[in-house]
């Protein structure tokens, strides 16, 4: 295991080589593995081990950035001179102030040695417990089981000295039928806390079930969105909405609605890289705090994240939310809860005289940031309900759907929630009930 | 650093590797962006390392890592070895790779103009020059400007006998214009959207773009979007311009032909294929008007090499031959399948990431129409220009796709712009329902730098030659 030393040493060359007016150091390093398994059997299994190191040199309001994953003393004295020379050769940004200052940072490691030290055996055998529930069923199974950790450390020319060390282990497996499939997942801190039993048995169960799916007609209809739908959803509305750069560059649908109610009361959604339902660094990548931050509670648009950057737009302190320069998005939340209501996806069912449980979306898009119109297709187990039970399973189908309308007819939150691995970090997040979701199109399986 | 790579090899061998590769990869990048009057990124970068891919047990390990060093290269070829015995614990049958030839070769891409010796001072005129004549323009919210240029050096060897360098320099860059009114956003780009056109070419690509001279084009229409009226809903006949046709080419085509995906081998990540094994030779994939072939040898195009990363030369073959489906993306393990040897594209996403079956340049080839004439030949319906969103289900069949702008098309005369159109559909009827697609003329290879593939996620660059196509009865202004 490369250890926390090193990457303190890295930083140390580089942050005291710097003849920059700043310079801050982003180091990393990172063994992960995945073994990727189709068709009942292991058919890829990686490994990679790496460091990486990514500088950003400030020279009055001059910003250069160069990055490397050489790390001997040469080469990253070799990168602090290259970003500096790169600030030197461009215009100034009179809008950048200052690297941020040291500030307390809760100290915490997110990890487990089991993870670490995970061989490729182990994961060998998970998956082949995996195969027998498909086998026993008569599916095919597909999934990826990745154990790994990653060792981050910000340092600058102010003071500011970060370092964390965060592991997880990620497990998903598609299970198909000749006409069906089925979904399941987890992902954890320690590889322990994965149950491949549980996984495996859900993706089973829902293959089975939707076996020989009819056709249904596309148009608007009440939907239980499961949590990995639910997740990709959110996802995507934070990415478009919930960062200060796209509120301050007018394409946020938040603009000007700050204080309103945008969506159902039911629904808040905040971001907490300390939940014990995330994994979450404590500390952005400038080497802030990272700090709880509220965007919509019981439905009202309460505020953005921010990183110095765009908080020093705005005179205020930043949230704890950048990501690695250069970085073109702006802040957002890596560490996404989405508030639990009352009901449990069985009330939501047993409460539905007509309509449709999603277990996840497939290939989601945005096709409007600030209407926040979403397109993807149903994926891995799609039914229809008739008076509160699964009738059957039906044909994939394609929804064109504001996300923002949809989180307003939202009539039901479960009590559940689950973390899941999203696109932007993870997500903590209940199923919906949700009235007049718009189905534009249907496939043939 | 041969002797280093064959070091690799040895290693895996006297562990238990029947078979063994090794790749070792330095990169070298450069970005600049430039928004709203400001110098966003100005960036350099450089990446090295090795992977070692082994069959031992008859199933595949592979391992990497950034140290090139004796003891390192040593610990991952034994670990390679160690993660392949742990397949094999889960095998139906052993891993068997059609043939290969043997070959010592290197290859150099052509470069007119070396990106790395442009000045950077030259380079930030560039931009700036296009970004302010589109931040200048009333009207307009964000305006940005990026260019990116890189170099790859990468050695193959296998135990087989293999040996094989190839240095590839790419440069890509592009213009964006977005227009915001209320809850209205509209955007333009120019040479194409996502990130502009790239090509495997020196900083000579990048100068023919002449981004400045189509500056204000795209910042005026990106503010004349937010004034139009919305796209029609309902089917018609729509005209596909040659950059949103390359994305179309990527999703319902390209993706479909992989033969790892057909085969299973991505079904829990972005799915499998409708393009089964049966269907070869024997489905109408498209009119008798369309062809569309892979060919990785076209100069300058993003997706041209001289060898894949299993050291296969680069090949040109069919994928569709006067409609009918003919032909798969192949590797050395899928093609046997196929009774055939591979077509050469297995690519790898640097040196820490295992060769996957990749697209090369599928490229939709040229008919003999013309836009102006496809524009004269419709009564009612729609030209669609550059992509906005892209979606399509896990077997390629229902695809939705937006586009930054549309023009209405009535009795044969281009209209009035149209704002936010989509269009959507199932792709072999897609296919068979294009009944015109221009020429030579106005066919060019589009480079995509942005296709995802695989677990973990690895990027590959692409391209599509694609000439403007007309198609009938297709359902447009979905979700209105």
């Amino acid at each position: 295991m490369i250890d926390v030393k090193r990457i303190e040493e890295v930083m140390r060359i580089a942050v005291e080589h710097s003849s920059a007016d700043q310079l801050e150091v982003l180091a990393s390093a990172k063994e992960t593995a995945l073994t990727r398994f189709s068709n009942n059997h292991i058919h890829q299994n990686v490994s990679e081990t790496n460091m990486g190191l990514s500088i950003r040199a400030a020279v009055g309001q001059r910003l250069g950035y160069a990055s490397t994953n050489r790390l001997d003393a040469d080469s990253v004295k070799a990168m602090v001179d290259r970003a500096t020379e790169m600030a030197a050769h461009r215009p100034p940004d009179d809008r950048f102030t200052s690297l941020p200052s040291p500030k307390a940072t809760r100290k915490r490691d997110l990890v487990a040695l089991s993870t670490v030290d995970c061989s490729p055996e182990r994961r060998a055998r998970q998956v082949e417990q995996l195969i027998r529930i498909a086998e026993a069923g008569e599916l095919t199974a597909a999934g990826a089981f990745s154990t790994g950790y990653n060792i981050i450390g910000i340092a600058n020319t102010l003071g500011v000295l970060a370092t964390t060390v965060v592991s997880d282990a990620s497990l998903k497996t598609v299970m198909m039928a000749e006409t069906s499939s089925g979904y399941g997942s987890a992902i954890a801190v320690d590889v322990d806390d994965i149950d491949v039993e549980k996984i495996a048995s859900e993706a089973a169960e829902k293959a089975r079930i939707s076996i020989d799916p009819i056709d249904i007609e596309p148009g608007p209809y009440t939907v239980i969105l499961e949590p990995d739908a639910v997740a990709d959803m959110v996802s995507f509305m934070a990415f478009a909405g919930f960062g200060a750069l796209s509120l301050q560059e007018g394409r946020s649908f938040m603009k000007e609605r700050l204080g309103q109610e945008i969506v159902s009361p039911l629904i808040s959604i905040w971001d907490d890289a300390f939940d014990d339902h995330t994994i979450g660094l404590p500390f952005d990548f400038e080497g802030v705090p990272k700090q709880k931050v509220s965007f919509i509670e019981n439905g009202v648009a309460k505020g953005v994240c921010y990183d110095t950057y765009t908080a020093a737009k705005e005179g205020v302190e930043s949230t704890g939310h950048g990501l690695p320069a250069p970085n073109i998005h702006g802040p957002l939340p890596l560490n996404l809860i989405v508030g639990a209501g009352n009901s449990s996806l069985n009330d939501m069912v047993n409460g539905s005289e007509r309509a449709i449980l999603v277990t996840r979306f497939h290939y989601t898009n945005l096709e409007d940031p600030i209407k926040t119109t979403l397109t993807g297709m149903t994926r891995d187990g799609t039914f229809l309900i008739e008076n509160g039970e699964i009738r059957s399973g039906i044909k994939n189908l394609r929804f064109t759907q504001s996300i923002l309308e949809a989180l307003s007819r939202v009539e039901q939150v479960s009590n559940e929630r689950q973390m899941k691995d999203a696109f932007l970090g993870t997500i903590y997040v209940p199923a919906l009930k949700i009235r007049e979701f718009n189905f534009t199109g249907a496939t043939q399986f | 650093m041969k002797e280093l790579a064959f070091l690799a090899l040895d290693v895996a061998k006297a562990y238990g590797a029947t078979y063994a590769d090794i790749r070792i990869i330095e990169r070298q990048n450069e970005a600049i962006i430039i928004k709203n009057g400001r110098v966003e990124e100005l960036g350099a970068s450089t990446n090295y390392g090795f992977g070692i891919r082994v069959i031992a047990d008859g199933a595949w390990g592979f391992a990497g890592s950034f140290l090139v060093e004796r003891g390192e290269i040593e610990r991952i070829a034994r670990l390679a070895v160690e993660t392949a015995k742990a397949s094999a614990l889960i095998k139906h049958k052993n891993v068997t790779l059609a043939p290969a030839p043997i070959i010592t070769d290197s290859f150099t891409s052509p470069v007119q103009k070396d990106p790395f010796d442009v000045a950077l001072q030259d380079k930030l005129a560039v931009l700036s020059r296009a970004e302010e004549v589109i931040r200048k323009t009333p009207g307009v919210s964000i305006a940005s400007a990026s260019m990116e240029m890189a170099r790859h050096k990468k050695i193959f060897a296998s135990l087989e006998g293999s040996y094989i360098e190839q240095e590839m320099t790419e440069c890509g860059a592009g213009i964006h214009a977005i227009a915001i009114s209320g809850n209205d956003i509209q955007e333009r780009s120019y040479p194409n959207s996502h990130g502009g056109d790239s090509a495997t070419a020196g900083y000579e690509f990048i100068e023919s773009l002449m981004l400045g001279e189509h500056a204000a084009q795209i910042a005026e229409e990106a503010v004349q979007l937010l004034t139009a009226k919305e796209c029609p809903s309902g089917e018609m006949t729509i005209i596909l311009d040659g950059s949103q046709l390359a994305l179309q080419v990527h999703e319902s085509c390209g993706h479909p032909v992989e033969l790892d995906r057909v085969l299973g081998m991505e079904a829990s990540f972005a799915g499998t294929s409708f393009l089964t094994l049966d269907k070869l030779d024997k489905l109408r994939y498209g009119s008798p008007i369309v062809n569309i072939n892979a060919d990785a040898t076209i100069p300058g195009a993003l997706g041209t090499f001289a060898y894949d990363d299993e050291g296969i030369p680069a090949q040109r073959f069919d994928i569709v031959k006067d409609g009918m489906f003919k032909g798969y993306l192949t590797s050395r393990e899928t093609a046997p399948i196929l009774e055939q040897t591979s077509n050469g594209c297995m690519r790898a996403d640097g040196w820490g990431r295992l060769p996957l079956i990749r697209m090369t340049n599928i490229n939709l080839l040229p008919g003999n129409s013309s836009l102006a004439e496809m524009i004269d030949g419709v009564k009612d319906g729609v030209y669609l220009s550059t992509n906005r969103s892209w979606s399509i289900d896990d077997k390629r069949l229902n695809f939705q796709f937006a586009t930054e702008i549309g023009w209405e098309i009535k009795n044969g005369k281009l209209g009035a712009v149209i704002k936010n159109p989509n269009y959507t559909g199932l792709t072999p009827e897609f296919w068979n329902s294009c009944d015109a697609i221009a020429g030579q003329d106005e066919w060019r290879v589009w480079g995509l730098a942005n296709c995802g593939k695989g677990e973990p996620m690895q990027v590959a660059h692409v391209a599509h030659g694609a000439a403007p196509a007309r198609f009938r009865n297709v359902k447009v202004g979905v979700g209105r």
